[in-house]
């Protein structure tokens, strides 16, 4: 049973802002001020921006979507989640869950929320025509159904103690009953959408009847995206917008540099990979693999491509701030003479095979140059294939037997696990299918005992670390630019930006 | 010599104009044609571009086929032609909405942004160029020759960049961004504008400067330049009244093909000064594979250079006394 004391049988975690600057809960001295008009800049914008949350893809729909709508549960800063439009969730057997709905919220043209509008929410994910990004994840209802006014009923196909979890990601965020058209927004959300042109910008404005009273603070948000880092830096620093997303490693010095900006990190599980197909003889061979993971200068890639502001990872994607992280693992170690020997037990010393890097896999093409500069000294000749990022997640990621990759963070240890390396995923990176994680995945899910989740957890961890075709090198924090005045901003590891959802806790000081 | 009489001069300009019209007209249906074409060879297409990482396989089907992606692209193109002909220009692939409305207010963007930056740049290139052409090889003009020569090398998007690091980062005199209020003062509009047009102008202004002084030098070794010196006639009046005029054939044709390159350097000055424009829509509809959209740009590109070029023909042909008589 979920209340609102939060998901009490996990474990408390400790904050996860990496800067002193400011606590991931806003308990502050200070009270948050009515009032004020901000610009934010994210990091993309498209044609393709839309405010229909199912087909969110980049980081500004996310931010749009959760000023303008709200969700039945809601992430803290720990990953936890919390009641929001829902004000209970319960379940004895985590396959069948009831939900409470909170009564007096009301969208933005009016209507009230009632159960009709939770179980059309839900339900259109599973259409196909509704093109949904999280269709994968939605095959897992078997049932939702409205039991009263308030009430509404989630029938799983197995049982699954993550679905809170699941129901705070932005795709699962609640429209109106019968909503197919997505020029404006009308939701439940912190804000009203004045304005909305894809590709340039939205204006959000506070809504006067949101059901968190008091908030949000700001009277006026202008949300767009500048897609080139130097010039999103520059216009930090010139005062022309007063929050960013994505500030670049390289950027870091010139806004601590300025007096009245700063930097606000947070850990992330987000990461860039070696994807080594498996279907391939040569990426697919067990020492080959093996040759690979030890051929990583982790300490290298943090010092000299991260700044140090990353986390040193262990091939696999479970990141130390998760409640289930196996941090007892032995941390693999760039090991030369260990690569060169795996090599030759393949077979394939003195190869020449292409990888594959791009600028939409963050980081890749300097990690495939170090990487093709170290496999140079083990008699590996790797040559380093560079490629455009339009288009590489279709035309190359996957395509190759060496690619590399870029996995955005996922808040449950469930849910990267089933995308990533369950055996039908289509986003199953590697190729790599077995049946036993397969099966712990399945039995970790609904598993009743938190013992035993753990357990299952750690072991899937050490297979994933030993046998899948990954290398994990490491986790990539999250960096964001703002002006001093601007308080109020936390840390949800979802993303940057306070998990997409700063527009409803920051509030204006100026 | 051919009749020469005002009515047949007339007759004869407005034939040429109609039939290079019409040239134009052809023209920009074989751009579209090409754009189609050459689209459809990238990898990808607008379904698997929209769902991304996230693509299923029936995710996509169902995307393409909600789109008409699913239908051969002979049937798609002749579709589309049908449209344009009945004044639609279709619908847009990644924005969910007519690609008229999508254009709408980024064309006029890109057309304030681009007249501002024609406004600024030709009369200061052409004063460049003349002063420089009359000052020929003495301290004036080697100076300016070396100051354009800089300013073609430069590529924009440095010039943008340090533009906005001293402007707008250290001395904090301009915005960053094409930032205006909805009723904008005519300060706000011109502070706000200032670095973009002065970053597009940097390498037109260049490349007319130096056409119009070697356009105006051919002129000055003329025979008539010299009967005018002889009769006393002072440097400016010749080179105003008498150089000028006849050297405006050569100047427009360089005039209008500075002014395409600037139409392409618009993208650069969109990207850095965040300016909603049509050039980065062009450029997202290629990321997007959204074909509608990335044929009504192109054309309308294509159909502006070629409007330029005909402008510049127009104006060769009025002030030439010979080419009139045909």
């Amino acid at each position: 049973m979920i209340q609102d004391n939060g998901f009490t049988r996990r474990n408390l975690l400790s904050a996860l802002a990496v800067a002193p600057a400011l606590a991931s809960v806003p308990a502050l001295a200070e009270t948050p001020r009515r009032g004020g008009r901000i610009r934010v800049a994210g990091i993309s914008s498209s044609n393709s921006d839309t405010l229909d949350p199912a087909r969110g893809n980049l980081s500004t729909d996310f931010v749009r979507h959760f000023m303008f709508y709200s969700g039945l549960m809601q992430y803290d800063s720990r990953l936890l989640a919390r009641p929001a439009l829902a004000e209970a969730m319960d379940s004895t057997d985590y396959q069948t869950w009831r939900i409470r709905l909170r009564r007096g919220v009301t969208f933005h043209d009016g209507g009230p929320l009632t159960s009709a509008d939770v179980v059309y929410s839900l339900l259109r994910h599973k259409n196909p025509a509704t093109a949904s990004s999280v269709i994968s994840i939605a095959e897992q209802f078997a049932e939702v159904r409205a039991t009263g006014r308030y009430e509404v009923i989630i029938r799983l196909a197995a049982p699954n103690v993550d679905l809170p979890v699941i129901l705070c990601d932005s795709h699962f965020l609640i429209i109106r009953n019968g909503t197919r058209s997505f020029r404006t927004a009308n939701g439940t959300g912190p804000y009203i959408c004045k304005e909305f042109s894809p590709g340039v910008r939205s204006i959000s404005v506070r809504n006067p009847n949101y059901w968190k009273p008091g908030r949000p603070y700001l009277d006026e948000i202008e949300f767009f995206g500048i897609s080139d880092e130097q010039a999103r830096v520059n216009a930090l620093l010139a005062g022309d917008v007063q929050l960013i997303g994505s500030v670049g490693h390289l950027s870091i010095p010139r806004v601590r540099a300025s007096a009245r900006h700063a930097i606000h990190a947070t850990k992330s599980g987000n990461f860039t990979d070696l994807v080594m197909q498996q279907s391939s003889p040569i990426s697919g061979n067990p020492d080959f693999v093996l040759a690979m993971k030890y051929l990583f200068d982790r300490k290298l890639i943090n010092r000299a491509l991260l700044s140090n502001l990353g986390s040193i990872a262990n091939d696999h994607p479970i990141p130390a701030f998760n409640p289930y992280a196996a941090n007892d693992l032995p941390q693999r170690q760039f090991d030369l003479d260990r690569a060169r020997y795996h090599l030759k037990r393949s077979g394939f010393e003195g190869l020449r095979i292409p990888v594959y890097a791009s600028p939409a896999a963050d980081g890749s093409v300097d990690m495939a140059s170090v990487l093709q500069e170290y496999a140079h000294r083990i008699n590996l000749k790797l040559a380093v294939n560079r490629v455009p990022s339009d288009g590489y997640w279709s035309t190359h990621w996957k395509k190759h037997p060496l690619t590399f990759s870029n996995i955005n963070p996922r808040p449950t240890a469930d849910i990267i696990f089933t995308l990533f390396m369950k055996s039908d995923s289509s986003q199953n990176e590697s190729g790599w299918k077995n049946k036993r994680f397969d099966q712990m995945l399945l039995e970790a899910r609904g598993s009743q005992s938190e013992e035993r989740r753990r357990l299952l957890y750690g072991d899937m961890q050490e297979m994933v670390r030993n046998h899948c075709g990954l290398v994990i090198p490491v986790f990539l924090n999250l960096t964001d630019g703002f002006d001093r005045r601007l308080r109020g901003l936390g840390s949800i590891p979802t993303g940057g930006l306070m998990g997409y959802s700063f527009a409803e806790y920051v509030w204006w000081a100026g | 010599m051919s009749t020469s009489s005002p009515t047949s001069y007339t007759n004869s300009l407005t034939l040429f104009i109609l039939r290079r019209i019409g040239v134009t007209i052809a023209t920009l249906l074989l751009v579209s044609l090409i754009v189609f074409v050459i689209t459809g060879l990238l990898p990808g297409d607008a379904a698997q571009e929209a769902m991304g990482q996230a693509a299923t396989p029936e995710a996509v089907a169902a995307l393409r086929a909600s789109l008409g992606l699913d239908q051969p692209a002979p049937v798609r193109y002749v579709r589309w032609l049908t449209g344009l002909f009945s004044g639609d220009l279709g619908l847009s692939l990644t924005m969910n909405a007519p690609v008229s409305e999508a254009i709408g207010s980024r064309l006029w963007k890109s057309l304030t942004l681009s007249s501002l930056a024609a406004a600024f740049a030709i009369p200061l290139a052409l004063g460049i160029g003349t002063v420089a052409a009359a000052c020929r090889d003495r301290a004036a003009d080697r100076a300016l020759s070396f100051v354009t020569l800089i300013m073609v090398a430069i590529p924009e998007f440095l010039v943008a960049t340090i533009a906005v690091v001293i402007f707008s980062v250290q001395l904090g005199w301009l915005p960053s961004m094409v930032l205006l209020p909805d009723k904008p003062s005519a300060l706000e509009f011109l502070r706000a504008y200032a670095m973009p047009v002065m970053t597009l102008s940097f390498v037109v202004i260049a490349q007319m400067a130096r056409m119009t002084r070697a356009a105006m030098i051919e002129q000055l070794s003329k025979p008539y330049v010299e009967m005018a010196r002889l009769k006393g006639i002072g440097t400016q009046r010749i080179m105003l009244w008498h150089v000028l005029p006849n050297a405006a054939g050569p100047i427009a044709v360089a005039v209008a093909f500075s002014m395409s390159t600037l139409l392409g350097s618009t993208i650069i000055v969109e990207t850095i000064f965040n300016y909603p424009g049509l050039a980065s829509l062009m450029v997202n509809a290629v990321t997007g594979r959204d074909t509608p959209l990335l044929q009504a740009c192109s054309m309308i590109f294509a159909g502006a250079y070629l409007l330029l070029l005909l402008g510049a023909d127009i104006i060769a042909i009025l002030s030439n006394p010979r080419l009139r008589a045909n």
